[in-house]
């Protein structure tokens, strides 16, 4: 149970982590769940032609990156508004991706056998659940520790945050606003895609029209009751795969109890949401990492 | 004078800074017109304007953050033209802004490193802050967060950040708005220090007084145009500022306040905690404002003025009735709408956004507060002939320079704006009128008269509660003066028996019977 928690925490992971980044620049990109559902069209389709995971996870990036220039070129060249664009691009992105995987169906494709890490694996309960997954979930904790060296450690980090913090200060010491918001759009889109990636290449090897099923608009309340806090967003993403994995369970236990089906589908949605709102109570937290330009537009002078 | 060759005489140095024929066209307005202006090594020179003037944008041109429309510009002695503000730090042109550009939710230290090229050893970095902070007497903790910092202290980061990259030329815009009377002396002895040392300082100002004790040479500008140069230390403060304004500067008449009026405002142990967890926390608050009186509160911005602001007017409600009473009555629960039928009216500090809707004709802003006292809502259905008539005979009584009641209310200059705000509270006959930075961006004629206009309000018998950072302006107008410092208040004086001296040190959260251990008790709270 604990492997499968894992499997289904990572695709919220890598796009809540990518989302985080781009809204540390002051971008606020809705359009998750259909860069979600392009990327696992794309990734999908790839990989089952050329028969390469990687070719497939890489075409999935690349398309995510292709949605969030379409949404950069709108919000920060033409100043469109942020919200409104975001929406369309989600459903730009969902009909987009039913539209272009029609013929992929009803293909399948062989599953992807998990990376055993040696020592590691033998570890008694957690060694095979944590280190004998597939390799985009050790890369997502990679990205995590990745993510959080870059924002609080590295040079470039701290201008992305000054400029998610203040644009016309950081434009009035000399950075280039619109170009750095350009780059975080862009890493977000490719995450997001790589979260498609994951869904439709390793998780359920194959393609069904409207798979991404919500998890791109979870990644993007993830990042806020994250409170744009990297490690937070691991744990609330296992969260939802652990609350997910467990009525999943539960309902194929057969067992008799009283709940609509329904209900226990929609627990891991809710559940995810009241305990992130319960930690993310403190305003004082808010207000230290809330980038304060978050939607705004921002046209130099 | 402004013509003169830089290689025409011999002993002449070549001059840090020199622009010729700078203009600036934004749509709507020229902004620069054919400026010129020199500037030698070592001196500092003060530009002098009224808000509007363009002081501003010529600074952001030569900041490189604004770019000129025409002109030319030569850096000690080099044609050259400055694509953006990491070009001007790197000729060494320094600036620190009048609305600070430092990162709030970030440390000091962060903030310095952004504004140096290439990758900083952090803790290298906190040593040259301290070296530089000691060397110029500029403390402050490079470790801490500047949004726990006072403006004052800010302030400092901002220098510091510029003086790391040793600037030739230092470029400061209103550097004193945020300054108590002592610290502004203690930014002066630095200036002098840096200027000593070869260092050139543009030095930009509305203050005539300042201007005078500091800088060696001034360029007045008018509208957007040169109106003068002058040597500060043989002017007087009367023949500059009709190089400023081209006319006299105006005065405000002030006579006796009556004594033993009724007391109409009443703070009996206002506290508040502030939601903002930046804000600042009202403790244990005492004042009483009589009919026919203006009672003034200085204090250096962000001590509390605006929770207070907002604890009076009724924006933020408190818990309990008795701290605030308006008229008699214990309003402390009530909002600000009931507040204002008690006969209470407020000229809020924020103009657009909190006095008047931006987007709103004047004729509609005039309906948002003046509604009920004036009557134009009858019937829950507006009297738009009422409000129009209404809004016409405030811009005509207070000389509004507006495009009609139609106009919107973001289209009016800031002094316009501010003159049309308090004439609608004025002209509501208000019983007890709270305003809070009453000319702050306004220009010195329009100042004046909305002095002049709050004091006759005075006269014909309202209390008055003027919150202001301008010590000059509270000292023009007030019969007594209290002041705010860290949430707490101090006692009244008369402000004919004290002085600006007095009223600084105060300032700083010392003053007689004020209790040290609370400090401590709140230190370790």
């Amino acid at each position: 149970m604990l492997f499968a928690t894992i499997v289904a925490g990572t695709p919220l992971i890598i796009t809540a982590l990518g989302e985080l980044v781009t809204e540390k620049s002051g971008v606020l990109n809705l359009g998750a769940e259909g860069i979600m559902a392009v990327g696992a069209v794309a990734a999908f389709a790839v990989a089952h032609d050329t028969h390469s995971t990687w070719a497939g996870v890489i075409a999935g990036m690349a398309a995510g990156a292709a949605m969030s220039l379409i949404f950069a070129v709108l919000t920060l060249t033409l100043m469109a508004n942020q919200v409104a664009s975001g929406l369309a691009l989600s459903i730009f992105g969902v009909g987009l991706s039913a539209f272009v995987g029609k013929p992929y169906e009803s293909a399948s494709m062989v599953a992807v056998p998990p990376i055993r890490v040696p020592l590691l694996s033998d570890i008694p309960v957690i060694g095979p659940a944590l280190f004998e997954q597939q390799s985009l979930v050790y890369l997502s904790w990679l990205l995590m520790a990745g993510v959080t060296w870059f924002l609080y450690r590295s040079r470039a980090g701290l201008v992305l945050r000054a400029v998610g913090e203040s644009p016309s200060s950081a434009h009035s010491i000399g950075y280039p606003v619109i170009r750095i918001r350009y780059l975080a759009t862009l890493f977000g889109g490719a995450m997001a895609g790589a979260g498609g990636a994951f869904l439709s290449v390793f998780y359920t090897p194959l393609w069904v029209e409207g798979m991404v099923a919500g998890r791109g608009w979870i990644a993007l309340a993830l990042v806020v009751f994250a409170t744009w806090r990297p490690l937070r967003v691991l744990v609330g993403a296992y969260l939802f795969g652990g609350v997910m994995i467990s009525q999943l369970f539960l309902q194929g236990s057969g067992a008799q109890i009283d709940i609509p089906s329904q209900f226990l589908s929609s627990l891991p949605y809710w559940a995810t949401i009241v305990v992130l709102v319960i930690i993310s109570r403190n305003v004082q937290t808010i207000r230290l990492n809330s980038p304060v330009s978050l939607g705004q537009p921002y046209r130099p002078e | 004078m402004p013509q003169e060759q830089p290689s025409s005489g011999t002993q002449s140095a070549t001059p840090r800074l020199k622009l010729s024929g700078i203009t600036k066209i934004y749509p709507s307005v020229v902004a620069n017109d054919n400026i010129d202006l020199t500037v030698m090594p070592g001196e500092i020179h003060a530009v002098l304007g009224e808000n509007g003037a363009g002081k501003s944008t010529l600074m952001k041109m030569i900041y490189g953050v604004v770019k000129p429309d025409a002109g030319e510009m030569m850096w000690q002695g080099q044609k050259v033209t400055i694509a953006n503000p990491a070009h001007a730090r790197e000729l060494g042109i320094g600036m620190v802004f009048q609305h600070f550009s430092l990162f709030e939710t970030l440390t000091v230290v962060d903030n310095v490193a952004l504004s140096l090229p290439g990758k900083q050893d952090l803790r290298a970095l906190s040593e040259r802050i301290r070296q530089v902070s000691d060397k110029y007497g500029l403390p402050v903790d490079p470790r801490r967060i500047v949004h726990s910092l006072s403006v004052g202290e800010r302030q400092r980061v901002e220098i510091i950040r510029c003086l790391l990259q040793t600037p030739k030329l230092l470029i400061m815009d209103e550097p004193t708005s945020v300054l108590t009377p002592q610290a502004v002396r203690k930014l002066f002895e630095t200036l002098r220090q840096l200027a000593s040392e070869g260092c050139s300082i543009l030095y930009i100002s509305h203050k005539l007084d300042e201007i005078q004790e500091l800088c060696d040479t001034a360029t007045v500008l008018r509208g957007g145009k040169v109106s003068g140069h002058c040597v500060p230390s043989k002017e007087s403060p009367k023949s500059m500022a009709r190089l400023m304004i081209g006319k006299d500067l105006p005065v405000c008449e002030h006579t006796q306040a009556k004594e033993g009026g009724e007391v109409l405002l009443k703070l009996a142990g206002l506290s508040h905690a502030s939601d903002d967890p930046f804000g600042i926390d009202l403790q244990d608050l005492h004042l009483e404002v009589h009919s026919g009186e203006i009672v003034g509160i200085a204090g250096v911005s962000g001590n509390g003025q605006q929770e207070l602001l907002y604890a009076v007017s009724g924006e933020e409600c408190l818990s309990e009735r008795f701290p605030v009473q308006i008229c008699g009555t214990q309003a402390g629960r009530m909002s600000p709408g009931r507040r204002r039928r008690l006969g209470l009216c407020f000229v809020p500090e924020e103009r657009l956004g909190r006095g008047a809707v931006p987007s709103m004709s004047l004729a509609e802003n005039v309906i948002l507060t003046a509604a009920k006292r004036r009557r134009l809502v009858r019937r829950s259905l507006i009297d738009f002939k009422a409000a129009r008539a209404f809004a016409a005979e405030c811009i005509e009584r207070y000389s509004v320079k507006a495009g009609g009641v139609f106009a919107q209310a973001r289209s009016l200059s800031g002094g316009n704006l501010q003159k049309f705000i308090v004439g609608r509270e004025i002209m509501q006959d208000p019983k007890m009128l709270v305003v809070a930075q009453p000319t702050w961006g306004v220009d010195v004629g329009a100042a004046a008269f909305i002095r002049q206009s709050i004091i006759d309000l005075r006269n014909r018998g309202c209390a008055v509660l003027v919150i202001s950072e301008e010590l000059d302006e509270l000292f023009e107008m007030c019969d007594r003066i209290a002041v705010i410092a860290k949430g707490r208040l101090s006692p009244t004086k008369r402000a004919a028996e004290t002085n600006v001296e007095e009223i600084g040190v105060w300032m700083s959260g010392i003053w007689p019977g004020v209790d040290a251990t609370m400090d401590q008790a709140r230190v370790q709270a």
